[in-house]
């Protein structure tokens, strides 16, 4: 059964996928974050035993309950379409994920669906102990949902822990813990996670900002502002510090991607970290054009953040396109030699099986495994063909660092006047305060973007290319569902909006 | 024996009635509950059932002919780009 994938038809799945799990991503980040943040509005209730906090802490679940209905099981479809549209990928890594997540599901499903009844219907019914214990376990759950697929993530990012088997096309778990503790993996979930709290975080500020410039709830309003800054203070720092992990990393096992990101074409000892600046449009792989119209550039700053030393070398573009012999780098034309090598003789291990010549199929596999690490580069086409997209990996990045610098000083300003109590005074904070939600969905799609735009052209990394990854599909189906699939998301976010306004215009329950 | 009974019942019908008394004093929490019912309905008895087939469940019948498959497509430049081929 000799098949051509198509490429207009691989473009409508990645775009489909992508698609969905932005989408997806709109009500992840919130349940996260604002599972904690209610939880510890709970805290101070039995703490304080002030009615208040109750009516606060309500409020917040009200919000978080809305975000929780219409988000839920929004990430099932993106295992439909690994399933129908990625079906070649979906085998491959079946044996490493397809177990872990499924238990997780039930795990998480049955943590979720005990302690979230607990949590809306048990405030008269059960102890005050033991609602704040159910409240902190729907936190816990929610987060420990985000696990697995993280992890997944990760091991795409930085394929560990495993081996392929060239007999049944899969990659066989090897070594659990080397996959769930890989620091690319254990960077992505802490990372993820931590900026999920900055944006439920920023998420209260806006909406209390919302009722302090109504002149509304306003005791409410300030004391939910205190807390959530510190949360989104606490968040942003650990939020930073997991994404310079999460750069270190990349320049170490994605340098194309950290190169993309910063516009770097030409390695260089000393490389300077781009603060801000505009690509040059008309800059290709492999020409002397300047890559940027205009750059504010910070001198040593990424050869420190990439190997912790100012005067570093920086792999650029053209580095690991062409390679470096000075720099000792290998470039992508000579890996795609290497992977055409891993691809004829796997293809050989293949026949030498069928026809039941063991000695053929020993020798030809044994030449397999050695050029093995480079198969996904046998299906490139050209060297260049290994560059993601720059200037979308460039921009979302330093949209993401921007705004990501900007939130703890938003936060940092709320929790001052908020000490000081002069928060109802301060308008301009107020104003300042109302689109930081929408700036927090900004910066985390925008981190979103770098990670999976920046690693093309892989599905896993070095390993299987988005385009053998796909199933042979015709595009008009895949095109279809493209389009039923935004409809039916912009129709639930419309219905999370439209629910939310009519419950902030309410606001909280009398007591 | 009654009281036996009415004793182990007593935790599983208190639960029962925990979860039928929380239903029942819903109010957005039944609109939510809708738009979960409409949501599901449409992604598994819609999306599921007729766009997203499981691509290799459905046309192989055994693992052996899906990871036969897969090989052939991941060998597959072999053939097409002439790339040459090992060991022969």
């Amino acid at each position: 059964m000799m098949e051509n994938f198509d490429p207009t038809m691989v473009n409508w799945a990645r775009a489909q996928f992508a698609l969905t799990a932005m989408y997806h991503w709109i009500f992840v980040p919130l349940t996260l974050g604002l599972s904690w943040l209610i939880a510890f509005y709970e805290s101070i209730y039995l703490k304080t035993g002030n009615e208040e906090w109750k009516r606060l802490t309500k409020f917040w679940m009200k919000l978080f309950g809305i975000n929780f209905a219409i988000g839920v099981a929004t990430g099932i479809i993106l295992e439909f379409e690994f399933g129908t549209n990625w079906s070649n990928y979906s085998w491959m890594v079946g044996d490493i994920f397809g177990a872990p997540l499924a238990i997780e599901g039930i795990f998480a499903f049955f943590l979720e669906a005990t302690f979230f009844a607990v949590m809306f219907f048990g405030w008269e019914k059960v102890s005050k102990r033991f609602h704040l214990f159910s409240t902190y376990m729907v936190a816990f759950g929610s987060n420990l949902s985000a696990v697995w697929i993280l992890v997944a993530n990760g091991w795409m990012q930085n394929p560990v822990g495993m081996a392929f088997n060239p007999d049944t096309a899969r990659f066989e778990m090897q070594n659990i813990m080397e996959v769930i503790l890989s620091p690319v993996a254990v960077t992505k979930f802490t990372h993820t996670t931590s900026s999920s709290f900055v944006l439920a975080a920023l998420f209260v500020i806006s909406i209390a900002s919302l009722f302090l410039l109504q002149k509304r709830h306003i005791v409410m309003a300030k004391r939910s502002i205190v807390v959530a800054a510190v949360f989104g203070l606490l968040g942003s720092i650990l939020t930073g510090l997991t994404g310079d992990s999460s750069a270190y990393e990349n320049g170490f096992y994605q340098p194309m991607k950290l190169a993309a990101y910063e516009g770097l074409y030409d390695g260089e000892h000393g490389a300077g970290l781009i603060a801000v600046g505009k690509l040059n449009p008309q800059k290709k792989v492999g020409d002397s054009q300047e890559a940027f119209e205009f750059e504010v550039r910070i001198p040593g700053a990424l050869s420190f953040l990439t190997n912790r030393k100012f005067g570093s070398y920086v792999p650029g573009i053209n580095d690991l396109v062409y390679g470096n012999e000075q720099e000792n780098i290998m470039g992508a034309a000579e890996k795609i030699e290497k992977g055409k090598i891993a691809i004829r003789y796997l293809d050989a291990y293949k026949i030498a099986k069928k026809e039941g010549d063991e000695l053929q199929a020993t020798a030809t596999l044994s030449i397999f495994k050695e050029f093995e690490q480079y198969l996904g580069y046998g299906y490139l086409q050209k060297p260049e063909d290994a560059v993601p997209p720059v200037a979308l990996s460039f921009y979302s990045f330093h949209v993401m660092v921007i705004l990501g610098l900007l939130f703890p000083l938003v936060c940092i300003a709320f929790l001052y006047f908020g000490m000081k109590g002069t928060l109802e005074k301060q308008s301009w904070l107020q104003v300042l305060g109302l689109p930081m939600v929408f700036l927090a969905f900004v910066a985390s799609q925008a981190g979103w973007v770098v990670a999976e735009v920046g690693r093309q052209p892989w599905a896993i990394q070095d390993l299987l290319p988005v385009s053998m990854a796909t199933s042979n599909l015709s595009t008009e189906t895949v095109q279809l569902t493209f389009y039923l699939f935004a409809a039916l998301f912009t129709i639930l976010l419309l219905a999370e909006i439209t629910i939310m306004a009519k419950q902030i215009k309410i606001g909280p329950e009398e007591i | 024996m009654t009281e036996k009974l009415l004793k182990t019942l007593g935790i599983p019908l208190r639960i029962y009635h925990f979860y039928r008394d929380g239903f029942r004093s819903m109010t957005l929490g039944k609109t939510l509950w809708k738009v979960i019912f409409i949501k599901l309905v449409i992604m598994f008895g819609v999306l599921k059932l007729f766009f997203f087939q499981d691509f290799l469940g459905s046309r192989f019948a055994t693992d052996e002919e899906r990871a036969e498959y897969v090989l052939e497509q991941l060998t597959q430049p072999v053939h097409d780009q002439d790339i040459g081929r090992g060991g022969r």
